[in-house]
């Protein structure tokens, strides 16, 4: 960057990026590979994952350049409320992405399957078609797909998780205190604490996976009940893991000096998104697993 | 930084010009080069989608077989829908809000430009992908755009691709419409308060949150396919537990809304234009913004009107019914208002302004037939005939593509700094006036003749107007190469246009000069009420 001095008056507009063709590129080849292997190609596999590193090769170096200009003081206080706005929008879309799993959940407890069991409209289907089916939840649906099945209690490792994110929610909070308050090295420890209880719960969650599939007979092809838990719980996983990778970074960008009292947006952005996924486990805690 | 000198100093390269070559379009972080990329991209797709049409309507043009087998008549219907909505309009309107938007603000770029670099260079790839699945062995997708199950499972090889082709067009809309929001919310010069942003600024706004909360519900429904035909999942599989009708309720809860997507900023295009035209300010603006919020709250309650005979509840077909036929109240006060600006105005009659009018009138008969599609045990008549089809097409090419095509005429000579040929214009206009009714009309008695949509024969009873329809249709297909001309003609040269353009024009983007310099308001201007054309002005 060829600029001088950071200049407070203007907004602070870029010139010439470079990163987000890169990103093209690398989502395209992502979703061929993945699609490719989905037809059952084997070069798929390779592409799928070659996207994968173009993007994360793009993500580190589209954010290295943003926070070596925020460092460098490039971004007044108007850029700042601009990434706060868009860190916002973002998760409520990530909102209404899991919106339509919960709505595919409520559809199906409350309405399909008892409709298959013959209630209000459903008198003639169930009838014609699916005879003697007893629509109680869980159900793997009339056909019995994917055979027997237990489901996970609630009151056992998920009750467990649920303290976990819990905590965690309440550790990047003690983080963010000792971020305002200038203490780097509370700072950090509390945010290796996060980091610590969010990774615990990726992996007690892949081991509650491994026991469902296993032991209890309970897969993604357990009819509706499996559909609906394991993309749930699923797609809540990746964006806890994804947390997790984003508060490391906080946490190590903090040990190496980054950010202040007042400016941090990185810090608040993945707090934030924290409090989401914590917010979003809640709702399965509940939905999914007690109710 | 006081001294502006030295401000200047340290941005040498914010005050250069564009770079040279091709790589001004690939890295390009200015609102003006990615809205001129958005627009050009929407103008390939729409001719893309338009040739598509073209062979949709040549194999209608008689009943019996002729032209290609219905396996790929399928495929271009489905493929014209997702063509023109995805990568025609859609990208349009977002084209129109990257050049305009900050301009009419006040604002130096848009709030997050290499984000904005983002949004727009994943839809070429996007679109490479999807238009590749029809030369793949087992041809496109051919269910519909909808991508009903179980149907839509059955597609080939080219399956998968459509779903993540849809997916990125999803994120490249997300960001796009973050990107928009935060400009508004964000980067407004100072005195420009929200009620006193051009109404093209509201209804964008408000498009974009709708874009922020239905684009993840649509990657949500598609996901759920995906996984039902890959993963071994159960979302529509009644055998599992699950319901095809669900994909449907998800699907339209995106689709509904996405309607609105696609016609609440050519709304503000059309309120733009209105007042310049008659020479007075908008009637009823806070009405009009309202109606605006109105409309877009209402999207969100009234998706089943799109299923009201796949099996419903009684009680839901009258909550949807009624809660649809809501939306003409706002509707109209919309209508109202464009029809009272215009009451003695001393109105002229160029381009855009024609478009316009065509827009008002045109628009609204889509409208009513909606209301007449509204009626449940109408609709149980009318659906999937190609009542529906006209409908949709008035709503869509007389509403959506007029008020793109009126607000691209209304700026072109902004952004070229040229004035279009305007004899060249009104016959566009009138061609495309009249060969559009052409088109579209006769569907309605097809439609109400009960000929049934997304078919490639017909029965002998239906020649007629079919006949009509397709030479319409041709004749609307050849209008819009004359379209591209002028386009072309006038990014090349022409008689010069002034600052202002328009004797009636008023607001921000008007007081910089034509075309518009490639930074602007790098401080922001000081608002004056009298170069306003809307808002809480007291005159
Ligand atoms: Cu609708």
């Amino acid at each position: 960057m060829a600029h001088a001095a950071p200049d407070h008056s203007h907004y602070y507009v870029p010139h010439h990026a470079r990163w987000p063709i890169v990103g093209s590129f690398g989502i395209t080849a992502l979703v061929v590979g993945a699609a490719n292997m989905m037809n059952g190609s084997d070069f798929g596999v390779y592409l799928m994952y070659a996207g994968i590193a173009i993007l994360v090769i793009m993500l580190f170096g589209w954010f290295g350049q943003v926070i070596r200009e925020s460092v460098q003081g490039y971004y007044n206080s108007q850029v700042d409320t601009s990434f706060r706005m868009g860190m916002v929008w973002f998760i409520f879309s990530e909102v209404m992405f899991f919106a339509a799993f919960f709505g595919a959940l409520f559809y199906a407890r409350a309405l399909a399957v008892p409709w298959l069991g013959g209630e209000g409209t459903g008198a003639m289907t169930n009838a014609l078609l699916w005879q003697g089916y007893d629509a109680v939840w869980p159900t793997n649906g009339p056909a019995d797909l994917g055979g027997d099945f237990k489901t996970v209690p609630a009151f056992d490792v998920p009750l467990v998780n649920t303290l976990i994110l819990l905590t965690s929610g309440l550790t990047v909070t003690m983080a963010h205190w000792a971020l305002k308050k200038a203490r780097r090295r509370a700072l950090v420890l509390w945010l290796a604490a996060t980091v610590a209880l969010g990774f615990y719960f990726v992996y007690l969650q892949i081991g509650e996976y491994v026991h469902a599939y296993t032991e209890l007979g309970l897969t993604l092809g357990s009819g509706i009940y499996g559909s609906t838990f394991f993309m749930l719980t699923g797609f809540h996983g990746m964006h806890v893991t994804l947390g997790a990778i984003m508060l490391t970074v906080i946490m190590l960008r903090s040990a190496k000096g980054h950010f202040s009292d007042e400016n941090h947006f990185a810090f608040e952005a993945v707090a934030w998104y924290w409090h989401f996924v914590d917010v979003v486990w809640l709702g399965l805690f509940l939905l999914v697993y007690v109710l | 930084m006081s001294n502006t000198a030295v401000a200047n100093d340290h941005h040498d390269d914010a005050h250069h010009g564009p770079a040279k070559g091709l790589m001004r379009w690939v890295f390009t972080t200015n609102h003006k080069d990615i809205g001129t990329l958005y627009l050009v991209f929407a103008l390939f797709m729409f001719i893309v989608g338009g040739a598509m049409a073209m062979i949709i309507r040549a194999e209608l043009f008689q009943p019996g077989m002729q032209l290609v087998d219905p396996e790929f008549f399928n495929q271009m219907t489905t493929m014209h829908a997702l063509v023109m909505i995805f990568g025609a309009v859609m990208p349009a309107f977002v084209g129109l809000a990257n050049w305009m938007v900050p301009m009419m603000i006040g604002a130096p770029d848009m709030a997050l430009p290499r984000m904005n670099n983002w949004s727009f260079w994943i839809l070429p790839f996007a679109f490479t992908m999807l238009l590749s699945t029809l030369f793949m062995p087992s041809g496109g997708p051919a269910g519909g755009w909808t991508l009903y199950p179980p149907l839509s499972l059955q597609t080939g090889n080219s399956f998968a691709f459509v779903i993540f082709a849809i997916h990125m067009m999803g994120i490249s809309s997300i960001m796009g419409a973050i990107n928009i929001i935060a400009t508004i919310l964000n980067m407004r010069a100072p005195g420009m308060t929200l009620l006193r942003m051009p109404l093209f600024v509201w209804t964008w706004l408000i498009t974009a949150f709708l874009l922020i909360a239905v684009m993840p519900v649509l990657a949500g429904a598609v996901t759920m396919l995906l996984t039902d035909r890959f993963f071994d999942t159960s979302f529509f599989n009644a055998a599992g537990g699950g319901d095809p009708v669900m994909f449907q309720h998800i699907f339209w809860f995106f689709g509904h809304p996405e309607v609105y997507i696609m016609i609440l900023p050519a709304f503000g295009v059309i309120s733009e234009i209105i007042p310049t035209f008659a020479r007075k300010p908008l009637f009823g603006y806070s009405a009009m913004v309202y109606a605006t919020a109105s409309i877009a709250f209402l999207s969100f309650i009234v998706w089943a009107h799109h299923m009201f005979t796949v099996g419903m509840p009684l009680g839901g077909e009258l909550f949807f019914m009624y809660a649809t036929m809501i939306i003409a109240v706002p509707t109209g006060v919309k209508v109202f208002n464009w029809v009272s600006t215009m009451w003695r105005g001393s109105m002229t009659f160029e381009t855009p302004m024609l478009f316009a009018l065509a827009f008002v009138i045109l628009f609204t008969i889509g409208g009513f037939s909606g209301l007449m599609l509204a009626i449940v045990p109408a609709d149980f008549q009318y659906h999937d005939t190609y009542f529906v089809v006209a409908h949709f097409h008035y709503v869509l090419v007389t509403g959506a593509i007029f008020g793109i095509i009126a607000g691209a005429y209304y700026w072109l000579p902004k952004w070229t700094g040229n004035m279009y040929p305007e004899r060249l214009g009104k016959i566009h206009f009138w061609w495309s006036t009249i060969s559009v009714n052409v088109l579209f009309f006769p569907q309605h008695y097809l439609g109400l003749a009960g000929m049934p949509r997304r078919i490639p024969d017909y029965a002998v009873q239906f020649a007629d107007y079919n006949m009509i329809s397709s030479i319409g249709g041709f004749a609307f297909g050849l209008a819009q190469l004359l379209f591209v001309y002028i386009v072309w003609k006038t990014s090349r040269g022409g008689k010069k246009a002034t600052a202002q353009v328009w004797e009636g024009a008023k607001g921000l983007e008007w007081t910089i000069a034509s075309p518009a310099p490639y930074h602007t308001f790098e401080d922001p201007p000081v608002i004056d009420d009298s170069k306003l054309a809307h808002g809480d002005i007291t005159h």
